[in-house]
């Protein structure tokens, strides 16, 4: 396990996912990276995927799954009719 | 019913002499406004020949990234019964056996909650409800969890497991094809539900080289189940096709791909050390000839449709694997070495098949920590899936060189 908590990871991720909303689609493997760029060996891919459940978990994060699945903010699609 | 309809197109495809599925569609459509609505929608897609159908990339269940996929009408002022249009994955039974108490479920869950309209299956296996409202989406999941159901895989996720119907009912199975599906149904519950790779993941499981499945052709990992010995020969059984005038040259000995039956007599001999296990002397002697004792399974890796990039067949990655006493750690190993390295170095939207083509199969069996081997085919349907010396070295004192 690593050193990090799965809630400062959370935290971490959700901020990236933030900041690319409506912009980039991130994927988890995108956070598995960014962690792994910003921690090295003081993260596993374990680590990231409990903080990515707990986002989701929470109510968060969503999944979106447009041209290949990602993890987004909640909102409601454009092509969302009524 | 059928008159304000006006789908005078789709009722072309009614005239046959085929069930139609406009038919069956129909046949909902009085009590299901979401029916005749779908109705009406791809008559329209006849007549201006494009689709209506709007992606809704979002639409799910609470903590599941796949199981759903939502979509949209285009046109739903036209056609209000479609406005919301999205799709149910449930997670079939290996083997796909149901009792009849179990379809009534699933039918009686979809009638209150969806377009009672659903399909079997998808070419996951999944059974496929067709069609409602986002607000149906959770009380649907709760209805069907209720009764021990689930959501199938869709996204960049392990895809719902698959399998042939293996020893239920086929003595050819070489291994128990519905208990590994199962298996690794259970096992894998956060890479069905969870969308954490590059791309989706199929896994199907054939109990022998007939690959009823289709394994080979169109999964990421098909499980084909093999044998290493010879085949078993019940040469009594063997006079009788012959005596009941059945043309054995013809339709086997000039049919085997490798020509490694002789007849003389009455007597069939087969030269297993040659044998590429195509099964078809198996399917037209099936009470002479059986597959051998020593069963395991072959793993083949990187198989696909064409989408994205072009179709890709399976090549044999691990050429002989066995399960003793229920215990699937070796394979579970296995699959997590491979996932591993797939999602480390890979690229968004690249399946494992064109993920070892771009990196080599030697960089990946390096990654994934495996000695690459002679038994590694490429295209087994071609080739032997496995050739193993120690059973054809003529009793000699050669024994197994370490086989795992
Ligand atoms: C136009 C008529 C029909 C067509 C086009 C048709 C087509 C097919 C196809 C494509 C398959 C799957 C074969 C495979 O798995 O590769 C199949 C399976 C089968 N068909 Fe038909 N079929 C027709 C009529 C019938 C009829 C009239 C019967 C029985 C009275 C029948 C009984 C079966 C059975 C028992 C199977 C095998 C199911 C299994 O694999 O468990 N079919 N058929
Ligand atoms: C209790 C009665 C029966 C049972 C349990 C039964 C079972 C089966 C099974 C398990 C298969 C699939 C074999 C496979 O997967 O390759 C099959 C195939 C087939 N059955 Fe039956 N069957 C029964 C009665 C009948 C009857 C009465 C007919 C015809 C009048 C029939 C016609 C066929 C045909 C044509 C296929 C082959 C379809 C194909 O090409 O895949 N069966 N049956
Ligand atoms: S793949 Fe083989 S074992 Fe499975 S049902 Fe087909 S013939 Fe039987
Ligand atoms: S299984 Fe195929 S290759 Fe083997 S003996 Fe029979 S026909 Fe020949």
């Amino acid at each position: 396990m690593g050193d990090i908590s799965t809630e400062q990871l959370a935290e971490e991720c959700l901020a990236i996912v933030t900041e690319n909303a409506g912009k980039k689609k991130i994927k988890a493997g995108d956070l598995q990276k960014a962690m792994a760029a910003k921690y090295g060996d003081q993260v596993d891919r374990k680590d990231v995927k409990a903080a990515i459940k707990e986002l989701i978990d929470s109510g968060k994060c969503v999944y979106g799954y447009f041209g290949g699945s990602s993890i987004e903010l909640p909102h409601v699609e454009g092509s969302a009719n009524d | 019913m059928a008159d304000d309809l006006k789908i005078p197109l789709l009722e072309e495809l009614e005239k046959g002499p085929w069930p139609s599925f406009v038919s069956d569609i129909k046949s909902v459509a009085d009590r299901k406004p979401m029916a005749a609505d779908l109705l009406r929608q791809l008559e329209k897609s006849y007549e201006d020949k494009r689709g209506y159908w709007k992606h809704g990339g979002l639409v799910g269940v609470m903590g599941y990234g796949g199981g759903v996929i939502g979509r949209y009408s285009a046109l739903p002022e036209d056609f209000p019964g479609v406005s919301h249009f999205h799709t149910v994955r449930v997670n079939q039974p290996s083997g796909w056996f149901y009792t009849t108490d179990a379809l009534r479920e699933i039918v009686d869950i979809w009638d209150e909650h969806g377009s009672g309209l659903f399909n079997m299956h998808g070419s996951t296996g999944d059974m496929v409800l067709l069609g409602t409202r986002t607000e149906e989406l959770e009380p649907t999941f709760r209805a069907l969890t209720e009764k021990g159901w689930d959501l199938g895989g869709s996204g960049s996720d392990m895809r719902t497991p698959s399998c042939c119907v293996g020893p239920a009912r086929c003595q050819n199975a070489c291994y128990d094809t519905m208990d590994m599906t199962y298996q690794l149904t259970q096992n894998y519950q956060d890479e069905l539900h969870r969308p954490m790779f590059n791309y989706k993941f199929k896994m199907k499981m054939s109990g022998c080289p007939n690959d009823c499945t289709a394994a080979i052709a169109r999964s990421d990992m098909a499980v084909i189940g093999i044998w290493k010995d010879d085949i078993k020969v019940n040469q009594e059984e063997f006079a009788k096709y012959l005596d009941d005038g059945f043309n054995v040259q013809e339709f086997v000995v000039e049919k085997c791909p490798t020509r490694c039956i002789t007849v003389e007599g009455k007597e069939i001999n087969i030269d297993n050390s040659n044998c590429v296990k195509c099964m078809h002397c198996i399917n037209r002697m099936p009470k002479a000839l059986a597959v051998g004792d020593d069963k395991g399974f072959a793993i083949n890796i990187g198989a696909k449709a064409p989408i994205v990039e072009g179709a890709l067949f399976g090549s044999v990655i691990v050429p002989f694997m066995k399960i003793e006493d229920g215990d699937y750690e070796e394979l579970y190993d296995f699959i997590d070495r491979m996932w591993e390295f797939w999602d480390e170095h890979g690229t968004a939207r690249e399946r494992i098949g064109e993920f070892i083509e771009r990196v080599s199969l030697a960089t990946f069996l390096e990654g994934i920590e495996m000695e690459p081997s002679p038994k590694m085919v490429k295209a087994p349907r071609d080739n032997p899936y496995i050739f193993y010396e120690e059973y054809f070295a003529e009793e000699d004192e050669g024994e197994g060189e370490g086989e795992e």
